[in-house]
């Protein structure tokens, strides 16, 4: 115990990383190329640090299970990268954007860390033009920006909807440029399986060859895991297919602290379920929500085409409950509020979804005007759902998207395992109990860019670590438990397919450990998943081969672990005795059904020591908030 | 000149050859289609004109060696383009897919080149050789000597319209393609720049057509 | 949601490995129009697992459009045949009850079959690692306004760089020609005022390399651009072609 030292600098908010840097030790520009680091996993994230510790001179080695850096699922994040450049004069700056977001991950996250990412968020800009990345221009030449996520300020750097693909790809040119430059050693399609730990240091990886299937041993001077979020544990999220959290899952059965498992963020605005047969959910963007407005029929089970329903049936919920921001009002807020009206089966047509209708916004503005708006994301709907929305209300329903838990770190982002760390969404530092929008990419690249290069050098210079021989005894266990691992998934045949188990575990996380939680719930999924988990290791069926490209393996490991991850999941919850951001307990809600922090008894970091499946400790760090006083979040 | 050999044999230089000599043979067809079409001006006229041309003998083949080189580049980079190209492809796809998203031009080039190819050589052999060594060098009677191989021949003179229409479709791509090879691509003139190069080749392919056209149905004989 | 499921008979092609010789499959299907393209394949999968035989190897991540991973030539088209849109958002109500679907992985020499549907696209990489990239190091660089670039500029070099590394344009050239990819890349930065310091000694190294990676000529057919699912277009590859040949006659440097 006691291993929970946040390592927060001393002095003023905004002195503590300009001072933290200067007394961070330095390596010699000769001694860099002496070490080794291994950067598992190449998003946004991933790909900044490789890149920038490579440019410094390490000697670096990449891991990413894809074909390439530039698939990994940074790639797909629409909206924007928030900075504080206050380009617009409209009273942004680095406190501002600081204090937003400690607000807005309702007081769950470390001040310190936070500001020291407002900081480092308008060099995050500078860079990337720096990089060719086309973000938005006026007219004039000069950087746009808007508005997102109900901010008040337009802080929001974009490029068209693909704001996330630009900036992976000049993560990704930066760091194809030190591969041609042979500083950094590019491993794809190798999927990391295991954690190395001698003498209670990181030394390296073990990972599995997706092509040929070979388990193979890397060693180094330190480990930095930037292999994103664990929303897939949902089965069906807004995340990528292979999106997993196996390389921070084995890293956490290896000592290291999982922090807030039970924050995740589900997105208001995606597209509904069509039947059980679906692989993942779609996102549409916010902005929908501007124009559309939101609504069920006041009566259950109303089979009734939306036609047909008339004005007075039709429940506007949103704008009935929070009439001053209606169809605005934040993230959570929204997805709760859609899961009420379908519990209560009036949904559409009885199902799992509610219409966001843009009939008042074409009657106002005209058809021509939304069209300009709105025009590709209706045709994206038409295109998965082959409905008009021009004509016939659109569908959407909430779904997991972000994931604000992951593995703890200190203000170095390392972990309490030293010689590992952890950035981007796979760690649990920045967002709180919620992100806000545009945050997200911010984060990942601040961590990779920005703080990584300066804290691993302290780390190689303090604490000395040294390069393991892959043939050291960790290496050699390690990389047996895997082979045993994968032989005992390959001789199992049984009748249960990998998706079918996971698809019950989804269901499962999504009712008990979804956008509202209960006691009694929580309390069932932790027997049910633990059951589920002995069904899956007695009667799961994984066909072809250990030593040959095996989809069917690869995704059968990674359930394994959502398998356990998902019972943390409900255990954090269930310790977690108030409702915060993206974390709402029934049983802790104002009157009005808003979310009761319990300031006095939780404003700490849970962080999860594992002992094995099923066992857990539970270890806290406290946050104190000296610079944004806490206050209760109100949108009524 | 390692540099140069280099580039050129670069993918995009072997283009830009291509698109070189291309244009080259695209201005030099202008010409020969001109002097052709003075056959319908009459016997005197041509010959007349086939005559003033052996007054500057030691030009003429200044410029025809030019012209053989620049159509062995085109058609060695043609055919050693093909051969390369069809290696990078090696599998072929059970079902082509090519019809709905390509024009037919753009795909039958190598097809359409040989057929021209043959033309080429039988061309040279019957016309040019007749008209510099052979017999209608001998009688200086250029026009009627035309006017007789494809009025006596239905099968040579069949030849020479098909291979026109292939000639139609080889340029109709080759304008353009050029174009887009020196990268002169912009929105705003490239469309022109199809437009005209279908023009060229229709007009091409027609005007080269019809002397055989005109001499099987047309011609009486005299 | 809607109406009746689709009987489809789907000839898919398998292949073990690299050097294994490959063939069609034949396998017969019952799905509803509203799944999508990959959701159909999934499920087959699924029930060739139940079966303990080996599923259908493919490759495909975000399913929306963006990551690049997914694509499959469905009738001999590359991604289907609904434009720009990729394979995983191609949906089933395209089809026609009784259909017949041809599945095959994308055909190139620089894209050898891994396994059944996948490939193997380093090539693109390797492309990308020579040359795809502005040559600055994190830090020590100017304010982002500090450029000002005219909007119509920014927004061509954006049309370029939506570009998702998919491969679709080497899989619809009949010459299996990278052009188009490359030539996304090569715009981008040849357009932007950061680009420029590195312009011409780019599109040589990166023209090298993808000459070397063993992918075909071009030959202006456009099925590329045809067949992109970002739509990205071929006044890119003449302005690579455009830049390329100047490159070589003015540069300097002879060893590119």
């Amino acid at each position: 115990m006691a291993v929970l030292n946040s390592k927060i600098p001393e002095g003023n908010i905004s002195e503590k990383w300009t001072n933290h840097k200067f007394n961070m030790k330095l390596v010699n520009p000769a001694n860099k190329r002496k070490y080794d680091i291994i950067v598992v996993g190449t998003g946004l994230a991933g790909a900044s640090a490789a890149a920038t510790l490579a440019e410094l001179g390490y000697n670096v080695h990449a891991y990413t299970f894809h074909d390439s850096a530039r698939r990994a699922h940074s790639i797909a994040a629409q909206g924007g990268i928030n900075a504080a450049k206050n380009y617009q004069n409209d009273g942004d700056s680095v406190y501002r954007l600081f204090y937003d977001t400690v607000k807005g991950g309702d007081f769950r996250a470390r001040e310190a860390n936070v500001h020291r990412l407002a900081e480092v968020s308008n060099n995050i800009i500078d860079q990337c033009v720096a990089q060719g990345v086309p973000f938005a221009r006026e007219y004039g030449g000069l950087l746009d920006n808007r508005s997102f996520g109900g901010a008040q300020v337009s802080r929001t750097f974009y490029a068209r909807g693909q704001t996330g693909q630009q900036l992976l790809l000049g993560a990704y040119s930066a760091m194809n440029r030190q591969v041609g430059l042979g500083k950094i050693k590019l491993h794809t399609r190798k999927e990391m399986v295991e954690l190395v730990v001698v003498n209670g240091k990181a030394a390296g990886i073990i990972t599995r060859d997706l092509v040929s299937g070979a388990i193979e041993k890397h060693s180094a001077h330190a480990v930095v895991l930037a292999t994103g979020g664990y929303a897939n544990v949902y089965f069906l999220s807004t995340n990528a297919m292979n999106c997993n959290v196996t390389a921070i899952w084995r890293a956490h059965k290896k000592g290291a602290y999982f922090a807030n498992p039970c924050y995740t963020q589900i997105h208001p605005t995606c597209l509904p379920v069509h039947g059980e047969h679906q692989s993942k959910l779609t996102l549409m963007s916010e902005s929908l929500r501007n124009d559309g407005r939101v609504w069920v029929s006041k009566k259950k089970n109303d089979m009734r085409a939306p036609a047909d329903i008339p004005e007075d049936e039709r429940d506007y919920y949103l704008e009935r409950k929070y009439p001053s921001f209606g169809n605005l009002s934040p993230r959570d807020i929204s997805s709760r509020s859609a899961k009420e009206v379908v519990d209560e089966g009036r949904g559409v047509k009885g199902g799992e979804a509610v219409y966001l209708d843009f009939e008042d916004a074409i009657k106002r503005l005209g058809k021509k005007a939304i069209e300009e708006k709105y025009g590709n994301l209706f045709e994206m709907y038409e295109t998965i759902t082959g409905e008009n929305p021009y004509t016939v209300p659109m569908q959407i329903y909430p779904a997991p998207h972000y994931t604000m838990g992951g593995l703890w770190v200190d203000y170095n982002l390392m972990s309490n395992l030293p010689g590992l760390f952890v950035l981007g969404e796979a760690n649990f530092s920045d967002h709180g109990a919620n992100r806000l929008g545009a945050s997200a990419l911010m984060q990942g690249l601040a961590d990779g860019y920005f703080v990584i290069p300066y804290t691993i050098g302290n780390y190689l210079v303090a604490d000395k670590p040294e390069k393991h021989s892959t043939d050291h005894k960790e290496f050699e266990e390690a990389s047996n438990s895997i082979k045993e691992i994968t032989a005992k998934l390959l001789s199992t045949n049984g009748d249960k397919t990998v998706d079918e188990i996971h698809k019950k575990l989804g269901r499962i996380m999504w009712n008990k450990v979804g956008m509202a939680r209960n006691e009694k719930g929580l309390n069932e999924a932790i027997n049910e998943i633990a059951e589920l988990r002995d069904e899956f290791w007695k009667s799961v069926k994984v066909t072809g081969q250990a030593e040959e490209l095996n989809q069917n393996l690869e995704r059968a490991g990674r359930v394994a672990d959502y398998l356990e991850l998902g019972e943390l999941m409900a255990r954090d919850a269930l310790n977690r005795k108030e409702s915060c951001g993206g974390h709402f307990r029934e049983e802790y809600q104002t009157e009005e059904g808003e979310a009761l922090r319990d300031d006095e008894n939780f404003t700490h970091v849970a962080a999860w020591e594992f002992e094995k499946a099923g066992k857990w400790n539970r270890h806290t760090e406290e946050l104190n908030f000296e610079y944004v006083k806490l206050a209760t979040r109100s949108y009524k | 000149m390692g540099w140069l050999s280099q580039s050129l044999n670069s993918s995009i230089g072997k283009k830009f050859v291509m698109a070189v000599t291309g244009i080259s043979l695209i201005l030099f067809l202008i010409i020969h289609l001109l002097n052709n079409l003075s056959m319908y001006l009459g016997p005197e006229t041509y010959t007349a004109l086939v005559k003033s041309l052996d007054g500057i003998k030691p030009l003429i083949r200044v410029i025809e060696l030019v012209l053989a080189l620049v159509f062995v580049f085109h058609i060695f980079n043609g055919v050693r383009l093909w051969l390369e190209n069809k290696k990078a492809r090696p599998g072929k796809y059970a079902v082509n897919g090519s019809v709905k998203n390509s024009t037919l031009f753009s795909r039958t080039m190598i097809q359409t080149g040989s057929i021209i190819f043959i033309f080429l050589v039988i061309h040279l052999n019957t016309m040019w050789y007749s008209f510099n060594f052979g017999e209608a060098h001998a009688t200086h009677d250029y026009y009627y000597f035309v006017a007789e191989a494809f009025n006596s021949n239905i099968i040579y003179s069949l030849f020479y319209i098909f291979a026109m229409i292939v000639l139609g479709f080889h340029l109709n791509h080759g304008f353009q393609s050029a174009f887009q090879t020196f990268g002169w691509n912009h929105k705003k003139y490239f469309p022109l720049i199809e437009k005209i190069g279908f023009l060229y080749s229709l007009v091409m392919a027609i005007g080269f057509a019809s002397i055989p056209v005109y001499f099987l149905f047309f011609y009486g004989g005299n | 949601m809607s109406a009746e499921n689709l009987k489809l008979k789907l000839k898919i092609w398998r292949q073990k490995g690299p050097n294994s010789a490959g063939s069609f499959s034949k396998y017969e299907v019952a799905v509803s129009p509203d799944t999508s393209f990959l959701e159909m394949l999934d499920e087959l999968n699924d029930s060739l697992e139940r079966k303990g035989e080996i599923p259908i190897a493919f490759e495909s991540d975000c399913r929306e459009g963006i990551c690049g991973a997914c694509g499959l030539v469905i009738n001999g088209q590359p991604h289907g045949p609904v434009p720009l849109i990729t394979t995983c958002q191609l949906h089933m109500r395209n089809f026609k009850n009784g259909d017949t679907i041809w599945i095959e992985p994308f055909r190139a020499k620089a894209f050898p079959v891994l396994k059944d549907l996948m490939v193997d696209r380093t090539g693109f990489e390797k492309i990308q690692q020579a040359g795809g990239f502005i040559s600055i190091n994190t830090g020590g660089v100017p304010d982002a306004n500090e450029i000002a670039i005219p909007k119509d500029i920014s927004s061509l070099a954006m049309d370029a760089a939506a570009c998702i590394g998919c491969g679709a344009c080497v899989a619809a050239c009949k010459n299996a020609s990278a052009m188009l990819f490359v030539s996304a890349k090569v715009s981008q930065y040849a357009l932007l005022p950061q680009g420029q310091p590195e312009r011409y000694e780019r599109v040589q190294k990166m023209v090298k390399v993808m000459d070397e990676q063993g992918f075909g000529s071009c030959t202006n057919t456009y099925a590329c651009e045809a067949e992109c699912p970002k739509g990205i277009s071929v006044t890119n590859i003449a302005r690579m072609n455009r830049d390329y040949m100047k490159a070589k006659i003015i540069s300097k440097n002879v060893e590119v």
